[in-house]
């Protein structure tokens, strides 16, 4: 039985939660988080106080604060790509595998052709999202023609991409100069995207394709909330029985679901290729796709939630250096992310059951008012 | 006579003095949650012995009154006696232990285990404090079910078993647990006709033996049928007690509803000679093979005709419904005013014309956590005013509902709520009037007045009956016979996904329709 109004639903941020008390469930679960955190750091015998001021003075300096947003647009595509899915009641466990696929795709097409600037790297990015797009069209197709669970499809994709990507790297690679390592053969200068001063003072750049991650959450927002595809989509997340009956094409939307997903999925890899490395090599960032679930977990599937649970995912990675130096174990962050989202996954529910019965109030209150003053006169 | 008045606070005193014989007293039983009165001033006195019906619309407050008795809410004010002495429950288990039970409207079984495992679960009987005495269980559950005729077999699983017979284990729990006063919520609700009755003479068996069974129900004719006792509740208080052999269920639901009430009657004919919908050797083979769920099926609708479709559930109806919309694969021809739909998507139909109220509203008709303006666009995605091209059309879409919620009497404090807060028959409003707009050639209609209260019903009647004379054509599936024969043109009536026999709805009686459904009259 289709009943909208499950756990999981509210997990995933299909059931709305409205004005302050959208804010009340994350912050609550970032309080609950750091008290947790503060338990093991004194635990551990660390100073929690101390601990905190020292990632915070780190964090907050100019050339931290590139790296936060940095790390962040990374976090916020990938996050974006696993909230799409969510917001279909999709498990798109397979960002990663896509991503990475996508990007040392895109990479070798990059290298191996020159084009004017713009066009060079539209081409570049353009492979990577058909990339991305593909391979996890594979696990919508599976879903809608076999009813495949795409939970396991992915999860499987995954380790296919990590075997098909290690020997195309052995087919296209050239070693990289100076290292060991191999990589695809360097992105000419005319696809670089050069980045941005956006942090006065900073020594480095932020990312170009920032704008490239604000694009696609304005993108995401008209998409759902304004188009007609994008009802079809919420309406299939939230009863896929009501969904059918309203004339939706479920099996086809579990396909276009799939493809977008994965064509956002393709372009995290994106920032990073064309603003910094401009190679895929063997040290290529892995594992963002699993860090978009938590973000987007925690960003309730929304664009602008989604954006500040990067923003803090950033934070927490690049503060977590310093903590080596003064002898705190940087693993305490992986616990705080952890304990974050388990957090979330409680406050939420808390919020919700807590807005189910305010909303009911509120109605029947609102409702009851006059015939309320109506029994009263007529009883007279 | 007629109605009278419940008692004030003067009389009921006087009541209470013969309280060897009253089970059950409510006395002034107030109910605040914040911001709103649940239940105001209830009286309520029940007989021991007696079958005790509480009507009341949806929404009157017949539920937190039950709760309030079976201790999962406190009163706020007010007293509850049982059996002459006063009572204050913290919980549902003081209220068992007080003697009174619940049988609610869903049942609470495990499928997979046996009669005797589902009523002993969570009271299990200890042997030498580990082992169940499983024995002595089953041997207590023979003697309750004999001793009121129960016909329980402890040693059958769950899931062989009938809904009536399932009906009956909750019961025999709530027995076993030591209850003398028994709570039945709406317990007709998912019974067919004839389980119907024999849960009346199983309950006739249980007052025999002593035990009180309040009943709740909008189903005003078996209410009338079964109980010794009726009180009405409206707007959260008593309105009257009355005697059910002095009241018809018309004067019934006017103390409900608190006024005049209309009827599903449309006598005057709108069927014109123009077809709307034409359906052709209709057929649709079950999946597990063996009789099949649709076997040619052939009707035709006029514009400004309602075609009724009866039948026993579970006879085809809901299939035929899905295979028209194209929910569901079938084999034959569907033409909708002169074109071949058969191929046609579910969408192409909707936009074609059809309007559809579901069987399910909350499942198949809406978006329970979208607001209103949401739930308009469902069904009608690429129509005006709701999109405009790939866009939807936030204030078109809007404008429209808040047209519907005026013009269909939707109660709600805005569009912007979602349509989990609203009524049952409140929610359905919202869907008659989505699926009357846009000026619609064909709507079928499933049982669109189920589980609506007396005034949405007649609401919604009466759109329906605009609707027709303004020249839409109408498949109406039902299974209030009143509301069939009253709103129909013509009947048919369904039977192992059959078209077994024609009716004219003009002079046929439930009783013989109701035989029809059941396959007594195929003979005939």
């Amino acid at each position: 039985m289709t009943v909208p109004d499950t756990f999981t639903n509210r997990l995933l941020g299909r059931v709305k939660l409205t004005g302050l008390l959208s804010l009340a469930a994350p912050v609550l679960a970032i309080l609950m988080a750091g008290l947790i955190t503060a338990v093991v750091l004194v635990v551990t015998g660390n100073p929690p106080i101390e601990t905190l001021t020292l990632m915070i003075d780190y964090g907050s300096t100019p050339r931290s604060l590139t790296l936060i947003v940095n790390a962040a647009t990374t976090y916020y595509l990938s996050a974006m790509a696993v909230a799409l899915g969510f917001r279909m009641n999709l498990f798109n466990i397979g960002v990663d595998g896509q991503y990475r696929l996508a990007a040392l795709i895109a990479a070798a097409v990059g290298g191996a052709v020159s084009l004017p600037g713009p066009l060079h790297i539209l081409l570049i990015i353009v492979v990577a999202v058909a990339v991305g797009a593909a391979w996890a069209g594979i696990a919508g197709l599976l879903k809608a023609r076999r009813g495949v669970s795409e939970v396991i499809s992915t999860i499987m994709l995954n380790t296919i991409a990590t075997g098909l990507g290690a020997w195309l790297l052995t087919q296209w690679a050239v070693p990289v100069a100076g290292s060991n390592n191999i990589g695809t053969k360097p992105i000419p200068e005319s696809a670089h995207v050069p980045g941005i001063s956006l942090i006065p003072g900073a020594p480095n750049k932020v990312f170009g394709l920032l704008l490239l991650a604000v694009l696609v959450g304005i993108g995401f927002h008209l998409l759902l909330n304004r188009t007609r595809f994008g009802f079809d989509l919420r309406a299939t997340g939230r009863s896929e029985s009501a969904a059918v009956a309203s004339g939706v094409n479920v099996k086809k939307m579990i396909v276009w679901a799939m493809v977008i997903s994965g064509g956002v999925a393709g372009l995290v890899g994106m920032p990073q290729l064309l603003g910094s490395s401009y190679s895929y090599s063997l040290d290529f960032p892995a594992g963002l796709g699993f860090t978009g679930i938590a973000i987007a977990l925690l960003g309730r599937n929304n664009p602008v939630g989604v954006a500040f649970g990067a923003l803090l995912w950033g934070f927490l990675d690049t503060s977590s250096n310093i903590l080596n130096l003064h002898k705190v174990s940087p693993e305490i962050i992986t616990i705080m992310q952890g304990v974050i989202v388990l957090c979330v996954v409680v406050a939420y529910e808390l919020v919700h059951r807590y807005r189910i019965s305010a909303e009911q109030r509120r109605v029947s209150r609102e409702l009851s008012a006059p015939a309320q003053a109506q029994v009263e006169g007529a009883g007279v | 006579m007629g109605p009278r008045p419940c008692p004030n606070r003067g009389h009921s005193s006087r009541e209470a003095e013969i309280s060897t014989q009253t089970a059950v007293a409510l006395e002034g039983i107030t109910k605040r949650f914040p911001g709103v009165v649940a239940n105001r001033d209830i009286h309520l006195s029940v007989t021991k012995g007696h079958i005790h019906a509480i009507v009341g619309e949806n929404g009157a407050g017949k539920s937190t009154l039950m709760k309030i008795l079976y201790g999962m809410q406190r009163p706020d004010e007010g007293e509850i006696r049982v059996d002459g002495s006063p009572v204050s429950f913290h919980t549902p288990a003081d209220a068992i232990a007080a003697g009174i039970g619940m049988v609610h409207q869903h049942f609470m079984l495990a499928d997979n285990l046996t009669v005797l495992e589902n009523v002993v679960l969570g009271s299990e009987p200890r042997k030498a404090l580990v082992a169940l005495d499983l024995g002595a269980a089953r041997k207590k559950i023979k003697q309750i079910s004999d001793a009121y005729g129960l016909g329980v077999d402890p040693d059958v699983l769950v899931e062989d078993i009938g809904v009536g017979q399932r009906q009956r284990v909750e019961i025999l729990k709530v027995l076993y647990r030591g209850a003398r006063i028994l709570i039945l919520d709406e317990p007709t609700a998912v019974l067919v006709p004839h389980e119907v009755d024999e849960l009346f003479d199983n309950l006739h068996g249980l007052v025999r033996e002593g035990i009180t069974i309040i009943f709740i129900s909008h189903h005003l004719d078996e209410v009338l049928k079964v109980a010794d006792a009726i009180t009405v509740i409206r707007r959260g208080t008593t309105v009257a007690s009355v005697d059910p052999a002095t009241v018809t269920a018309r004067q019934l639901a006017e103390l409900m509803v608190g006024s005049e009430l209309p009827s599903p009657e449309t006598r005057e004919s709108t069927v014109t000679d123009e077809v709307a919908l034409e359906v052709k050797g209709l057929c649709m083979p079950a999946e597990t093979g063996g009789r099949p769920l649709l076997d040619d099926i052939s009707l035709t609708i006029h514009r400004g005709e309602v075609l009724g479709v009866a039948g026993v559930e579970g006879n085809g109806q809901a299939e035929l419904v899905e295979a028209i919309m194209g929910i569901r694969a079938s084999t034959g021809t569907v033409i909708l005013g002169g074109k071949d739909i058969t191929d046609w998507t579910t969408l192409r139909r909707r936009e074609a014309g059809v309007g559809y109220i579901p069987e399910d509203r909350q499942r198949h008709g809406l978006l329970l956590e979208a607001p209103l303006w949401e739930n308009r666009i469902l069904g009608h995605q690429t129509q005006a005013p709701n999109t405009k091209g790939i866009w939807i059309d936030r204030k078109g879409a809007r404008a429209d509902t808040r047209r519907i919620v005026e013009q269909y009497d939707v109660r709600t404090p805005g569009i912007d709520v979602d349509a989990a807060a609203l009524s049952g028959g409140n929610q359905q409003k919202l869907i008659v009037g989505r699926e009357m707009s846009g000026d619609p050639v064909l709507l079928i209609a499933a049982h669109p007045t189920r589980g609506v209260d007396v005034g949405a019903q007649a609401a919604i009647w009466d759109h329906l009956r605009e609707a027709r004379a303004a020249g839409l054509a109408v498949l109406l599936i039902s299974a209030d016979l009143d509301e069939l024969i009253g709103l129909s043109d013509t009947l048919k009536v369904l039977l192992r996904g059959r078209i077994v026999a024609d009716v004219d709805p003009a002079n046929v009686t439930p009783q013989q329709l109701g035989s029809a459904m059941t396959g007594a009259g195929e003979a005939a």
